[in-house]
């Protein structure tokens, strides 16, 4: 299928990546390793840390955090959106729920680094659920099902990403035994964090002493943000974090953060079967005809030309929402249709469950502006199915606690209830509050649904003429639930802090796209064992279109009570590894269906 | 091919003001692409008359910012933190003109959880607004201007806006006060780089130290006030040590 019409053709490719954030940088990483020649193709522009985010001015809340300068304009790319299929879809004319990211790096660039695995359950959560809870005990409308891969079989890739990155943290779990201050609820590790801990400043030290006095078992957030320097094992080196408290929305300045420019590119760009093009922005991915493989991409560059990059095999590595849409675009695999759930592009879009605790205290300093995107001090009882759910009214959960991610003024001065938006009192709570306040969090999976689901739009086109991706997405008791009884919990641990006075903040639909809560956009094209059910088998490799590979967050069936990139990167070296030890050596299906 | 640092330099910096498809593509291979001062530091926001408020405009605006973030013993109001010229130059400027947002139509109201689906401009928002402003005012108070109101008047006139009460219930006014009070308080708060939080007055209030970028020796000095005053990313020498 061929939309649009190029006026030259590349030379052809082994592998030609859409997009160089996370997925991109390490499958590049591996394939070039491998010896294949490689072609990333990014449609933002080439970013590096001392020109694009030094110290002397990343810092700026208004023009990185406000103004959205690191991230895709909604004028090249948006998408529609409705709570229901019986409303009409409207454009997300500027961002707000989430905020897709752009250029070189990615979500990699402006993310907190909070990097987690998923649990072992997680993986299986449909079996392991109906196994638990029979069969009754979920929705009949929820559509949560096994990824088809286990947590053991990913172990070693989580391992890598981790050591790539350098995390900093400490082990729960080592191999079976337990750990003392780690997260005792983790899934077996091989090794421990590459780096330890972060240290913590004074809320998450008085939030696990408040939890440890309730009988649970804090320990410190895994951490992309670094402890100390770190050299990984491609011969990178990671700078220790200072805490300045400009990590989530912008670039770190002190080459702290984990992330393709400080963790990958700068081994990656050496290799001469390596070459990156900017600023050209994938439009479709061509198949032949018979529809089953795909011959390369066309891409737009910025004169506005149409070029076509023949390759043996495509890795579609955009953020989530891009790579659904261009599956969409390019005609490959079946669109999903909620009236008869039957399909595959687009089923299953699912998104992160948010909530937090604020709290007001006297006579205490917090000095919330020293930072970092990950520290803090988290409990995961009520993650997963860590408890039992039996008589709860609902399935899933997440971690919470104290992580102390920033001051900034603009949006983080909290003032009690009541207080007025302006003038004086508003002055007076302002000046009172900001340095004795503080918000501890709750970070909820968020289930799949039969109306949960990604389309394109009928109306609204992007600067290429293409239709946009259609979004209609609510939340479901079973998720509202959810974020009640951990807003319960969250705040019986913050009341054993001894505030003045707090406030809860449970989750409360409709779910809204104005009001940022995370960028953990997940499913549309997921992974699974059965292709009636999943756009892609269990390689992240596309059923229907064997040398296409789609890793990313789009391959979550459901989302998990965690933050999701330490997963993403283990599926990036999962899927390689399948790529460079399976496929290669005999193209075609990785699973027979 | 190594590329040329500046030329892609320019083209992320109009990626900033403009839009980023129009930046120049590269080719990346061989060696990181880097070269000298190809960084795009932000612009200060430039002295001088105003940009986009006309003189009764800015009187107004200024009226305005005064009471949203009035006068105290220890702090400037909205006025003389420079609130007002902030508004100015970000109105005149890319977010004045909704620059780099989704702006096709059709244009369709619907339900708030799809956001703003105005045609407006932030800019036109503001225009219009403070047209309807000064027409509820002068026909509530005997023909006197909002500046010329008594605060008490001014805070009541400010409280139907933003309730959307009468005169001013179009669905527009709410959305002016809205845009008005979000972007006042940015000001307020923002660098002081772009006009507002002038001498870092807003930072000194709630002590935020600014742009420091390095609390090491700080993190574990726990319900301890940090001593050093605040910088600017516009004022680099007053980083570092007193």
């Amino acid at each position: 299928m061929t939309l649009l019409t190029a006026s030259r053709r590349m030379p052809s490719t082994d592998v030609v990546i859409v997009g160089l954030g996370w997925t991109g940088s390490i499958m590049a990483e591996r394939l070039t390793a491998a010896g294949l020649k490689v072609v990333a193709l990014e449609r933002g522009p080439w970013r590096d840390t001392a020109t694009d985010f030094p110290t002397t001015y990343a810092q700026d809340e208004l023009r990185y955090h406000i103004r959205h300068e690191l991230f895709l304009r909604p004028a090249q790319q948006t998408m529609t959106f409705r709570n229901r299929s019986d409303q009409t879809a409207l454009p997300i004319r500027s961002w707000g729920s989430f905020m897709p990211p752009n250029g070189v790096g990615g979500g990699g660039v402006h993310w907190n680094a909070e990097t987690w695995r998923f649990q072992p359950t997680d993986f299986v959560l449909h079996s392991h659920l109906t196994e638990r809870y029979g069969k009754k005990a979920l929705p009949a409308d929820m559509t949560i099902q096994d990824w088809g891969v286990t947590y053991a079989e990913l172990e070693p890739h989580f391992d890598r990403f981790e050591h790539l990155c350098g995390t900093s943290g400490r082990a729960g779990n080592l191999r079976g035994t337990r750990q003392p201050g780690g997260n005792p609820f983790e899934g077996p590790r091989s090794r421990d964090y590459p780096t330890p801990p972060q240290k913590q400043p004074y809320g998450p030290t008085l939030f696990a002493g408040a939890a440890t006095s309730l009988g649970y078992h804090p320990f410190p957030q895994p951490s992309g943000n670094l402890s100390q320097s770190y050299t990984n094992p491609l011969g990178v080196t990671l700078g220790p974090c200072t805490f300045c408290g400009f990590c989530e929305w912008f670039g770190c300045g002190n080459y702290s953060k984990a992330s393709p420019q400080t963790s990958v590119l700068p081994a990656l760009v050496r290799r001469s079967n390596f070459e990156a093009r900017t600023q050209c922005e994938v439009a479709q991915i061509n198949l032949d005809s018979s529809g089953k493989r795909a011959t390369g991409v066309t891409y737009v560059d910025a004169s506005g030309a149409a070029i076509e990059q023949p390759a043996d095999i495509v890795l579609l590595c955009a953020f989530q929402l891009f790579n659904v849409q261009m599956l969409l675009h390019s005609g490959i695999g079946t669109p999903y249709d909620p009236a008869t759930g039957k399909g595959v592009i687009g089923r299953n879009y699912s998104y992160q469950v948010t909530s937090s605790v604020k709290a007001f205290f006297d006579d205490r300093i917090f000095n919330p502006f020293i930072a970092s995107g990950a520290i803090g001090m988290c409990i995961d009882e009520f993650n997963g199915d860590n408890f039992d759910h039996a008589g709860k009214g609902f399935v899933g959960g997440g971690y919470m606690g104290a992580v102390q991610t920033n001051g900034r003024p603009i949006l983080g001065t909290p003032t009690p209830k009541g207080t007025p938006r302006w003038g004086a009192a508003w002055k007076r709570a302002v000046a009172e509050n900001y340095l004795s306040s503080y918000t501890a969090a709750t970070h909820g999976s968020c289930y799949s649904y039969r109306d949960a689901y990604c389309d394109l739009d009928p109306t609204y086109t992007d600067h290429l003429g293409r239709k946009l991706l259609r979004i209609t997405f609510d939340f479901h008791d079973n998720e509202l639930r959810m974020s009640q009884f951990l807003t319960d919990r969250l705040a019986e641990v913050v009341a054993a802090m001894g505030p003045r006075s707090l406030e809860k903040h449970p989750r409360t639909g409709p779910y809204t796209v104005t009001d940022y809560q995370t960028t953990h956009t997940c499913g549309g094209a997921v992974m699974g064992v059965n292709r009636e059910t999943s756009a892609l088998n269990r390689y992240l490799q596309s059923w229907d279109v064997p040398n296409l590979f789609v890793p990313g967050a789009n391959a979550y069936p459901q989302n998990a009570g965690y933050n999701p990139t330490g997963t993403l990167g283990a599926l990036a070296y999962w899927a390689a590894d399948a790529i460079v030890g399976k496929y290669a050596k005999d193209p075609g299906p990785l699973v027979r269906a | 091919m190594p590329i040329d640092r500046r030329d892609v330099m320019k083209g992320a910096l109009a990626g900033v003001v403009f839009s980023p498809i129009r930046a120049p593509a590269a080719i990346v291979s061989g060696k990181l692409p880097w070269s000298a001062d190809a960084g795009a530091p932000p612009q200060p926001v430039s002295p001088g008359s105003w940009q986009f408020f006309t003189a009764e405009e800015a009187t107004a605006i200024e009226a305005i910012v005064n009471r949203l973030i009035p006068v105290d013993p220890q702090t400037p109001g909205g006025k003389d933190a420079g609130c007002a010229v902030y508004l100015d130059r970000q109105l005149a400027g890319p977010y004045g003109k909704a620059d780099g947002l989704y702006r096709d139509g059709p244009f369709t109201s619907g339900a708030t959880q799809q956001g703003d689906q105005s045609p407006l401009t932030p800019a036109a928002r503001c225009r219009e607004g403070l047209a309807e402003l000064d027409r509820g005012c002068r026909a509530a108070h005997s023909g006197r201007a909002f500046a010329a109101l008594p605060e008490q008047d001014q805070d009541a006139v400010l409280s139907s806006l933003e309730k959307g009460e009468a005169p001013f219930d179009s669905a527009g006014s709410k959305a002016f006060f809205e845009q008005l009070l979000k972007t006042t308080h940015e000001g307020f708060f923002a660098d002081p780089i772009y006009g507002g939080n002038r001498d870092m007055c807003a930072w000194k209030m709630i002590g935020f130290p600014g742009a420091r970028y390095d609390y090491r020796e700080w993190v574990e000095r726990h319900n301890e006030r940090y001593p050093l005053p605040p910088v600017s990313i516009g004022n680099p020498r007053g980083r570092g040590r007193p």
